[in-house]
Order: structure tokens, then C-alpha cells, then sequence
């Protein structure tokens, strides 16, 4: 502590950070939520993949994926996107945030690790870099194009299907491929108790922002770091005691029951035979 | 003459070093509204636990129905009947609902005793209408407010339409609206239908949801009463810290105090 003024004094570490650790964790805490508020707010509309049965979704999404990620024929992979692309628009979901966070997300990584394909496939010089006189060839910008294209067609396949259904929706459909009825629950609970957790985190990390002042020295922000995480420990691990306490109370003794709540209609059945169609011909297509 | 529903016989509880009960003797009839008065620690959680047989005494015994509730006979069926039997609303609502909907959440109690699915769909129904909370149905706990958690796990108890309801807490951190709505649904329960036991230390509770009230002070009872005969009693509330000397002053200047006690909320 310092005898800085509090109007004085914004809160640094050293190392030269403009902006503390937990002004960052702060943050990330909100931006987890605020994610997690706009994925159930999609999930809500009604829009075309809304309206499906979610264990069809997984069914009809799941091979599709696979299809866009076998693909020998970059045609087949890129009338995969024009579709999921569709679907996003049936389906309500902003094309734009799908640039955002999935497309330029996606372009970014895959286009960084396709660079050397570039350069060390073998084949017909297209280019030749003036420095330091490295060629790029067609089969090495055709190799790139299949990468990212399947990597982008595959990664909107799987965000159509997570943010058209809510999350707990999602795992419950993960039953009709065999997953125990146990780890759907587990993963149910962990959803549930994640967003409890951030708002803890969240707001242990404010009440210490609130009451500090001046630049703190490395070592006591370790410690600080570390005593705030081993309390959290510490909630969390009284929290699952007391919950474990209220699950007794209600019956439960060691086995799992769920509620089977979905319903396939006329209208699911049609969207399956319709995308197993798709998933079809994109697979001889493709081959 | 009615067995009781629970007989408390000379029970203590300790939590490694420190004792939450002490010595504790208590008898509640079917039907009784009855109501655990006292300070935080003074040990109304434990006693619901031990009612609830979520945890056993250390020391003495307690029998539900005549017959001994021990962790040795809790099993099998005879678990099943009483936890349909007994239900127990927890004072943090965060702790109860553990399911990702309130759907699955009210669904939970029934699922585990192996009710039919419609039978359970009919039932769920049912409870979020009683607390008016059917529009939440498809909502994440998350996403709700602590007065609506709150109206979640009663139904989540209620479903079970249990004969005894135990009430940890159930107005604390709760608005105005949402108290009152609470306290309108303890007010339905006289009658005699239900026994209804509420660990609170909010006194303004008492005339409208309490036949008989037990003050708790460090783990024992230190009187019980009606309503009226313990909120008379200023000394003894002052003495087991549900009311405390409230010094002011007035625009004359001048400073005095008198006994003052907390309902909610501040």
C-alpha cells in the first residue's frame, strides 16, 4: 500500500500493465456471461433449427459435419456453407456475429497454420514471393483452401447446432448417442454451477478492486491471486457438499432419472430425411 | 392421543469442535405450525437437518412418527416414504437447484421416487401454478431472481406434497413483493393439513405463521410459547439477540433508546 490518494491511484501491477489482472478477469468474467446470455437469447427464436427436435439436430448435424470435414471436392464443401449458411438465416441467427466470432475466428487460426502448405507442397508455381524468393504453387494454395474451407464449414455446422438449442437441450439429445444418462447429468450440473461460479469469482475480484488502492508489488498480487483462488475452492467445495445435502433431501440416492421431454413431430422426421439426403449426396459427391 | 410427528429426545449436534445443539428436547404435533426462533448460529439449521435426516445426532435420538430416525434405518423403502413424506426448502436457494431448467428442477423429487412421467408432467404443472411461477418453466436458475429461486424450490418440495414442510429461512434476502407472497403462502398452510416447521429470526413473521414458537439460544431452547407470550417478552428477545437497544435521537436533542427488533431487509 501506498499513501497515494485513491483519486490518484489506479490500480497496477507492476510489470508496466496498463490494466490489472483483475480488471482482465472482470472482464472476462462478463464477456463468459454476456456469451452465455446471447447463445440462450438465439436459442429462443423461432426460427427454422429452433423448431426441430434437438435429438434429430443431432443426428441430421452430426454426419453433415463429418461429410464437410471428408470432402475431396472443395464444390461439395463449399455448397455445405452456402447451406449452413441458409440455415443460419432461417434460423435467425445474426450472419454477422457468425463472421465475428466463428468465420474471421476460424480464418485466423486455420489460415495460420496453412501458411507452409503454401510454400512446402510440391507442384505448378503460381507465385514467387520477391523475398526471400519463396514460390507458392496451386497444390499448395488448393491444400490451404480445403483446410480452411472445411474447418469453417464444419466450425458453423457445430455453432448452428449449439446456439439453435439450449445448452441443456444439447446434452439431453446427446443420449440418442448412447451417452450416459449420468454424464448428461453431471454435465447439466457443471453448466448450472459455472455461471454461479463466475458471478463468485466476479464479485470476490470487485470487493478487492473496491478496496485497494495504489500499485501492488508482484509477490503480494501472487498471493492475493492465490488466496482468492483457494477460497473459491473453498465455496465450491462447501457448495457441492450442501447441494449433494439438498439432493439427498429430495429422494435422491446414487442413480440418475431425467425427464424425457422431447417430441418429434411430422415436421422433424422430414428435416432428417432431408439432411440424411444432403449428407448423402455430399458424400458420393465428394468422394 | 397423535403419535408426534417428530420427538427430539436430549439431542446434540457438534460440528468438529464447535456444538450446534446441546441437549435439545422437542415434540411437534401433527399439524402444528411451529416456529425456530433464534440468532444465526444458535443452531435452527442443524435442528432442520436432523429433522430433515440429512445428518444424526451425536448424542440422543429422534423419531419420526414413533419410530427412530437413524442413518441405519433410512434406507430402501423406508427412505423413500419419508422423504415423500418430509421436505425441507433450504435458507440458500442456490444450493437446491442444482438442474439446468426449472422444469428438470421441480421434476427432480418425483423422478428419484420413481413417479410415472405423465403422473410427474401433471404434478409439475400443477406446483408452478400454486406458486405462480409457470412462465419460468424453461428458464436456467441463473436466469431468475432470488424471490423467483426461491417460489422454484417450494414448488420443487411441494410437488412432493409432503405432510411435513421444513422452512429454513424462507423470507430472508427476499423484496417486499416477493416476501409478501411468501408469507401469503405460510398463511395457507394453517389449518391443520400440514405441519410446518420455519427456522427464522424475522419476528414479524410470527402472528400470521406460527401456533407455537421456540427460542433457541446457543443450541438449547430457552423458552416456547404462543406469538403473543414471546414477543411480550423483551428481555428474553434481547437475551437471545432478536431485538437489540435501538439508541436515537430526536429533533428536541434528545438521545434515548428502546427495544428494537430487525423484520427484513435491513
Amino acid at each position: 500500500m501506498t499513501n497515494e490518494s485513491p483519486s490518484a491511484a489506479p490500480v497496477r501491477f507492476r510489470g508496466g500493465q496498463s490494466r490489472g489482472m483483475i480488471e482482465r478477469s472482470l472482464s472476462s468474467f462478463v464477456s463468459g456471461l454476456e456469451h452465455a446470455l446471447f447463445a440462450e437469447e438465439v436459442a429462443k427464436k423461432n426460427g427454422l433449427l429452433q423448431r426441430l427436435d434437438p435429438r434429430i439436430k443431432i443426428l441430421a448435424g452430426l454426419p453433415l459435419i463429418v461429410a464437410s470435414a471428408l470432402s475431396r471436392k472443395l464444390w461439395v464443401i463449399a455448397a455445405l456453407l452456402a447451406l449452413a449458411i441458409v440455415m443460419a438465416f432461417l434460423s435467425r441467427v445474426p450472419l454477422r456475429m457468425l463472421a465475428k466470432r466463428v468465420w474471421l475466428g476460424v480464418l485466423g487460426f486455420t489460415g495460420l497454420i496453412s501458411i507452409p502448405a503454401l510454400f512446402l507442397t510440391p507442384g505448378q508455381e503460381l507465385y514467387r514471393l520477391p523475398v526471400p524468393g519463396w514460390a507458392i504453387t496451386w497444390q499448395g494454395l488448393s491444400a490451404a483452401a480445403y483446410l480452411i474451407m472445411r474447418a469453417e464449414t464444419a466450425a458453423t455446422l457445430s455453432i448452428l447446432l449449439v446456439l439453435c438449442t439450449p445448452w441443456n437441450s444439447v446434452l439431453k439429445a446427446l443420449r440418442v448417442l448412447r451417452l450416459p444418462i449420468v454424464m448428461v447429468v453431471v454435465l447439466g450440473m457443471t453448466y448450472r454451477y459455472i455461471f454461479l461460479l463466475l458471478r463468485t469469482a466476479h464479485d470476490m475480484l470487485a470487493a478487492r478492486k473496491s478496496r485497494m488502492v495504489g500499485p501492488l508489488p508482484g509477490p503480494e498480487f501472487r498471493r492475493m491471486a492465490t488466496a482468492s483462488a483457494g477460497v473459491l475452492m473453498s465455496k465450491s467445495l462447501q457448495l457441492s457438499g450442501d447441494v449433494y445435502l439438498a439432493m439427498r433431501s429430495r429422494g435422491f440416492r446414487g442413480e440418475v432419472y431425467v425427464l424425457d421431454e422431447f417430441q418429434t413431430r411430422w415436421f422433424d422426421w422430414v428435416a432428417l430425411a432431408f439432411f440424411s439426403c444432403v449428407t448423402a449426396l455430399a458424400v458420393w459427391f465428394g468422394r | 392421543m397423535s403419535v408426534p410427528v417428530f420427538e427430539v429426545c436430549d439431542v446434540s449436534f457438534s460440528y468438529r469442535e464447535v456444538t450446534a445443539l446441546d441437549g435439545l428436547n422437542l415434540a411437534i404435533e401433527p399439524g402444528q405450525r411451529i416456529v425456530l426462533l433464534g440468532a444465526n448460529g444458535s443452531g435452527k439449521s442443524t435442528l432442520l437437518s436432523l429433522l430433515d435426516g440429512l445428518c444424526f445426532p451425536g448424542k440422543g435420538s429422534v423419531k419420526f412418527r414413533g419410530e427412530p430416525l437413524t442413518e441405519d434405518r433410512l434406507t430402501g423403502e423406508t427412505e423413500f416414504d419419508f422423504r415423500r413424506r418430509v421436505g425441507l426448502v433450504f435458507q440458500n436457494p442456490e444450493v437446491q437447484l442444482f438442474n439446468p431448467t426449472v422444469l428438470d428442477e421441480v421434476a427432480f423429487g418425483p423422478l428419484q421416487l420413481r413417479w410415472p412421467q405423465e403422473q410427474i408432467r401433471l404434478r409439475v404443472d400443477e406446483a408452478l401454478e400454486q406458486m405462480r411461477i409457470t412462465h419460468l418453466k424453461h428458464r436456467s436458475p441463473h436466469q431468475l431472481s432470488t424471490g423467483e429461486k426461491k417460489r422454484v424450490a417450494l414448488a420443487s418440495v411441494l410437488i412432493l406434497d409432503p405432510e411435513v414442510l421444513l422452512l429454513d429461512e424462507p423470507t430472508a434476502a427476499l423484496d417486499p413483493k416477493s416476501e409478501s407472497e411468501m408469507i401469503d403462502f405460510l398463511v395457507s398452510c394453517s389449518g391443520g393439513r400440514k405441519t410446518v416447521v420455519t427456522a427464522t429470526h424475522d419476528l414479524d413473521l410470527l402472528d400470521d405463521i406460527a401456533d407455537l414458537c421456540h427460542v433457541f439460544l446457543q443450541g438449547r431452547i430457552v423458552a416456547s410459547g404462543t406469538p403473543a407470550e414471546i414477543l411480550r417478552d423483551h428481555e428474553l428477545l434481547r437475551r437471545t439477540g432478536l431485538v437489540h437497544a435501538h439508541r436515537h435521537a430526536h429533533a428536541t436533542g434528545e438521545i434515548h433508546s428502546h427495544p428494537h427488533r430487525h423484520g427484513h431487509g435491513h
